[in-house]
Formats: structure tokens, C-alpha cells, sequence
């Protein structure tokens, strides 16, 4: 049987309707069970559903079981739903083809499959997604923390850059959640931050950071992309020599008679 | 002017002649020369040189008592601008304009040599103050060589073959910057932290380390450096070899059948030294692996130096390339 979108939304809204009465009977009697009521069955649902896009999707590289393939993809067993989340959130995964360096993207799938598929690879333990709060964080100790662990790679600005083998990405699009997730898992070539290296508070900081430089603050001006010395450069020999090339020409002209 | 014929040329032989040329008359002769004689611009030239001389001096003295980068370039700017201003002014005011018709001939002949030796004698005789001008001259360059010579001395002190003093001993404890013990068991494998010894100025080019812990199975020092590296943890100076810059980059692999190996990049010249084995280097300029700081950890958890590093710290100079 088809179901045309409006008859859909009319079952959904049936089903939220009884589930809702399902709890007003149930939740007075239990005491705490209200949430165990709700939320076991749909977390089994959603597990299901993202073990059947993880076979879809995911299992050519990273193996029906999640265990990995030796030597293409790492075993997804106990990275926990922060990875999951962090990979999918960012569209850094899936990727096209196992060797390539993961870079961000549009997301490939929509926030309830990336729920899923993080309920999912969850499911095997691991650290889960962190709840990640910007109340109570410092802008000046961020700055600092940033300019120690961060700038090297990712600039004073946040603007990315390279690192011989990896491209540091730059965080104009990062939100806090993921910034906190990249730190603790250190994707790609990126070390890791450990909670007894940067605590969640520390990261909150940094992330409050990287949200202020993103704004454009460019008290000289014209800000080339905060990519430092190499626009610079590229802006002194491709407009001032032409314009001091420009003035030689105006000064050795004939003069006229 | 368009509307007459083109001219015949007078001096070029065996050129085809446009069949509608008119000959050569006097009026298209160009050659001109016009001797402008104007003290008040040879003024404006030694007025203009002199004031190049003196921002040169005043270069120096900047460079030797106030250290501020906007003064060294407004006196040494000035200076080239000064120089830079006399000399147009005295190409358009002060020397003869002079408009020639040059023929395509060649010019290797003696009487021609002789007349362009006399053409360029003649350069000087709109000229009359030409002791003022030669003295301002002098007065400019004596500056502005005084100003490039004084820069000689941001190559620093002559150290001759002495190395940068390092602070670390065996016992030296880790400190962060703000002076609290470094614990081992903070660093997870794929993380780094920057560290000094305890009590010592954390400004020394000697004093930064950087703590990296990979996986133990990874490590893969020389045997002259067994048990320099502890559960994984190595550190090695945080001053690049190659020009000093600090070591602020660590890259560390993930999944490493696809990526890299472990290493400590320099942001300067991306110099990239190889972590499992001892700071080789393995990418880069910097002519000299990073010098390593023995590892071992304390009963309470710290870490702590177990000798001192294994090399001269900082960047490379005259003399010292050794490890």
C-alpha cells in the first residue's frame, strides 16, 4: 500500500496522539519510567534503522560489522556516537574513495538518518555526542588556549592552512559541537585532545573563539582572506610592482617641449 | 600632420622608399637639446640628497637606541624616497634635455666613440653648482651605506662555534607555562603539549620542549637511544633547527594506512621532523635532526628528564651542523 504525504502526516500526527496518551496512562504509575517508556523501543528503532543504512552506505569500507577492513577503513567498534556524528555532521563522510583525504562537505544525509546512524555506531560503546554549552566560556582564555594548541596548524584566525601531507581546515563553518568532537577524536592527521589536555570547558572557550574571529574584524582593512603572508605577498607583486612599475613609466616619459 | 606624407629616412641605406614620400626637410629633424640652467631645482636636488644622508644616520640611530619598527621605516623609507625624488628632479630640471635622432648604423668607430665621449662630457654643462652636488651626493651615500651596513646587525652576537645554553639536566621536571607539572598520563596517544624545567626562564631558546605521545609499538629510536622514550611519551626541543621558529605543528594519523607518518612540523619553512625516530628530519630546509630530551616518569606521575638534549638547540649558523 502507498501512502500519499497527506494521509502520512495524518497517521504520524495519530501516532504522536497515542503516544502521548500511552504516557499520560502509563507515567503516574511508574514514577521515573517515563523516560525509559519513551525512549527504549524508538532508541532500538533508530538503531535499527541506522544499521540499515550503515550496510547501505557505510560497510564496503568500514565492514558489515563495523569492525573494519584491514588496510582500507578503521574498525567504527567503540569510537562512539561523537565520531559518528562529527564524520557524518561535517560530510566528511562517506567518502568517494577510502585513500582520499576527508574534507568538508554538504552533509550526505539528513539530521534524523545522522541521529540513526550515530544511535547506531553507539550502540558498540564509546564516547557519546557531547552537549557542548558557550554559557560561562571566556573569549581572552580561549584566544590563549587557542593560540597554544590550535593556531599552529589552523592559524590565528581559524583561516586553515597546510600541514606537509593534510590540509588544516580552516573553521569558518565549525560549529561548537564539532569543534569539541575533532579535539577528542583528532581526525585525520590532527592530534588529539584528551579531556585531561583540554577540558570541556577549555573547548567551550576555544570554540567562543573561533565563533568571534569568524565575524570580520579587520582594523586595517581589507582582511585578503586572513590567510597571512602568502596573500599578502600575492597582493604586493600582482597590484603594488604593477603600480610602481606604472609610476617608473610616468616618471621616464618624454617631457614635452 | 597626418595628412602629409611620411618623410624619407636620410641615413638608413637600401630601405625600401614609400612610393608617395616627400624628402627629408629640416623641420622633421627632432634633434634638439635644451640646457635648462635652473639653480633653484640643483637647490631642490642637494636640498633632497642631504636630507636622504641625514634620514641615514637618523636610520642608524633608531636602529641603535629606540627599537621600533615604524621609525626604522619611516627614516630608512625617507631616505630612499629622498633619493628617489632627487633623482627625478635632477633628470627632468637639472641635466640638459636632449631630443636625438638615433640612426640604425653601427657605432663601432673611433670618430663615433669620440663624439659620444664628447656627447656625454657635454651631460655636465647645464650644471653650475657641481661641487654642492658632488658634496650632497657623498653626504647620501655615506648615509644610506652607513643605514644597509647597520642592518648587518640583525644577524645577531658572534657566537663562533658556541651552542644556545639549555637548562635541561637529568631530574628537570616538566612544567607547563604556567609552571604546573606536565603528567603522563594527561597525554593520550596522538596528543602533544609544550614544556618547560622547572624554575628556569621560560624565555631561553633552550627551555621549550614538545611532549608527544604515539603509540609505544611506533617508536623506533636508534639503539644508542633505548629508553629514551617512555609508554610512547618522546620530547624533543621546540626550536626548529633550520631558523629558530617554534615547532607548532604535529601531525598524527588516524587510520595510518592512508596518511602520513607522526612528525613535528615548523609553520616557518615547513621543516618536518620524524617522531618515532628520534627528530630525523624528514621533509624541509632544516639541515639537522631536533635535538631530544630523554624521558623517564617520576614516582608521582610527572614527567621528567632523564639528561640532557641530545644537540645544540635553535637554528643552524656558521659551524654548527652537528646533531
Amino acid at each position: 500500500m502507498r501512502l500519499g504525504p497527506r494521509r502520512f502526516a495524518a497517521l504520524t500526527a495519530a501516532g504522536w496522539a497515542l503516544g502521548a496518551l500511552a504516557l499520560l496512562l502509563v507515567a503516574p504509575g511508574t514514577g521515573l519510567g517515563q523516560g525509559e517508556t519513551a525512549s527504549v523501543p524508538s532508541a532500538a528503532a533508530q538503531i535499527a534503522r541506522g544499521r540499515t543504512l550503515f550496510v547501505t552506505g557505510c560497510s564496503s569500507c568500514h565492514g558489515y560489522a563495523a569492525r573494519g577492513i584491514h588496510g582500507v577503513a578503521p574498525s567504527l567498534r567503540g569510537v562512539g556516537a561523537l565520531a559518528a556524528d562529527f564524520y557524518l555532521s561535517t560530510g566528511r563522510m562517506p567518502l568517494d574513495s577510502p585513500a582520499v583525504e576527508p574534507t568538508r562537505k554538504r552533509p550526505a544525509y539528513t539530521p534524523q538518518q545522522i541521529a540513526a546512524l550515530d544511535a547506531y555506531i553507539g550502540s558498540f560503546g564509546g564516547p557519546p555526542i557531547p552537549h557542548v554549552s558557550l554559557r560561562g566560556s571566556s573569549l581572552a582564555r580561549g584566544g590563549s588556549l587557542f593560540m597554544d594548541s590550535c593556531s599552529g596548524c589552523h592559524q590565528a584566525a581559524g583561516a586553515g592552512g597546510i600541514v606537509p601531507g593534510a590540509f588544516a581546515p580552516a573553521l569558518s563553518q565549525a560549529t561548537p559541537r564539532q569543534i569539541v568532537e575533532a579535539a577528542r577524536i583528532g581526525p585525520y592527521l590532527m592530534p588529539r585532545f584528551g579531556p585531561r589536555l583540554l577540558t570541556d570547558a577549555q573547548l567551550a572557550s576555544i570554540s567562543r573563539y573561533v565563533e568571534y574571529v569568524r565575524g570580520s574584524h579587520n582594523p586595517g582593512g581589507w582582511g585578503i582572506g586572513h590567510l597571512g603572508p602568502v596573500p599578502e605577498g600575492m597582493i604586493a607583486w600582482f597590484v603594488a610592482v604593477p603600480f610602481v612599475l606604472l609610476v617608473a613609466r610616468l616618471i621616464g616619459e618624454r617631457a614635452e617641449a | 600632420m597626418s595628412d602629409l606624407p611620411p618623410p624619407r629616412h636620410p641615413s638608413v641605406e637600401g630601405e625600401p622608399v614609400p612610393p608617395d614620400a616627400r624628402p627629408y626637410s629640416e623641420a622633421d629633424d627632432p634633434t634638439q637639446v635644451v640646457i635648462p640652467t635652473s639653480p633653484r631645482n640643483e637647490a631642490i636636488v642637494a636640498g633632497l640628497l642631504a636630507l636622504a644622508g641625514l634620514l641615514g644616520v637618523a636610520f642608524v640611530v633608531v636602529y641603535v637606541l629606540v627599537d621600533s619598527t615604524p621609525l626604522f621605516g619611516l627614516t630608512l623609507g625617507g631616505a630612499l624616497l629622498a633619493l628617489g625624488a632627487a633623482a627625478i628632479v635632477a633628470g627632468k630640471g637639472v641635466v640638459p634635455q636632449e631630443t636625438v635622432l638615433e640612426p640604425r648604423a653601427s657605432v663601432a668607430h673611433p670618430e663615433d666613440e669620440a663624439a659620444t665621449t664628447a656627447l656625454i662630457r657635454s651631460a655636465g654643462s647645464g650644471v653650475s653648482r657641481g661641487r654642492l652636488l658632488k658634496l650632497t651626493a657623498a653626504i647620501a651615500s655615506a648615509g644610506m651605506g652607513a643605514a644597509s651596513l647597520a642592518t648587518l646587525a640583525s644577524f645577531g652576537p658572534w657566537i663562533g662555534s658556541r651552542s644556545v645554553p639549555s637548562p635541561w639536566r637529568r631530574g628537570a621536571r616538566l612544567v607547563d607555562e604556567y609552571g604546573r607539572p606536565v603528567r603522563a598520563d594527561a597525554l593520550e596517544v596522538g596528543s602533544f603539549v609544550t614544556a618547560f624545567p622547572k624554575g628556569a626562564d621560560i624565555d631561553l631558546l633552550g627551555s621549550p620542549v614538545i611532549v608527544v605521545r604515539i603509540d609505544p609499538s611506533e617508536v623506533d629510536l636508534p639503539p644508542a637511544r633505548r629508553g629514551w622514550a617512555v609508554d610512547g611519551i618522546l620530547a624533543y626541543s621546540k626550536i626548529c633547527t633550520h631558523a629558530g621558529c617554534a615547532v607548532a605543528m604535529m601531525r598524527y594519523p588516524l587510520f595510518p594506512a592512508h596518511s602520513a607518518e607522526p612528525a613535528l612540523v615548523c609553520p616557518c619553512h615547513y621543516s618536518t621532523f620524524e617522531v618515532a625516530t628520534g627528530g630525523t628530519v624528514i621533509f624541509g630546509p632544516a639541515g639537522r635532526p631536533l635535538p631530544q630530551l630523554p624521558i623517564r616518569i617520576a614516582a608521582d606521575g610527572t614527567l621528567e628528564a632523564a639528561g640532557p638534549l641530545s644537540g645544540d638547540v635553535g637554528p643552524a649558523w656558521f659551524g654548527v651542523n652537528r646533531a
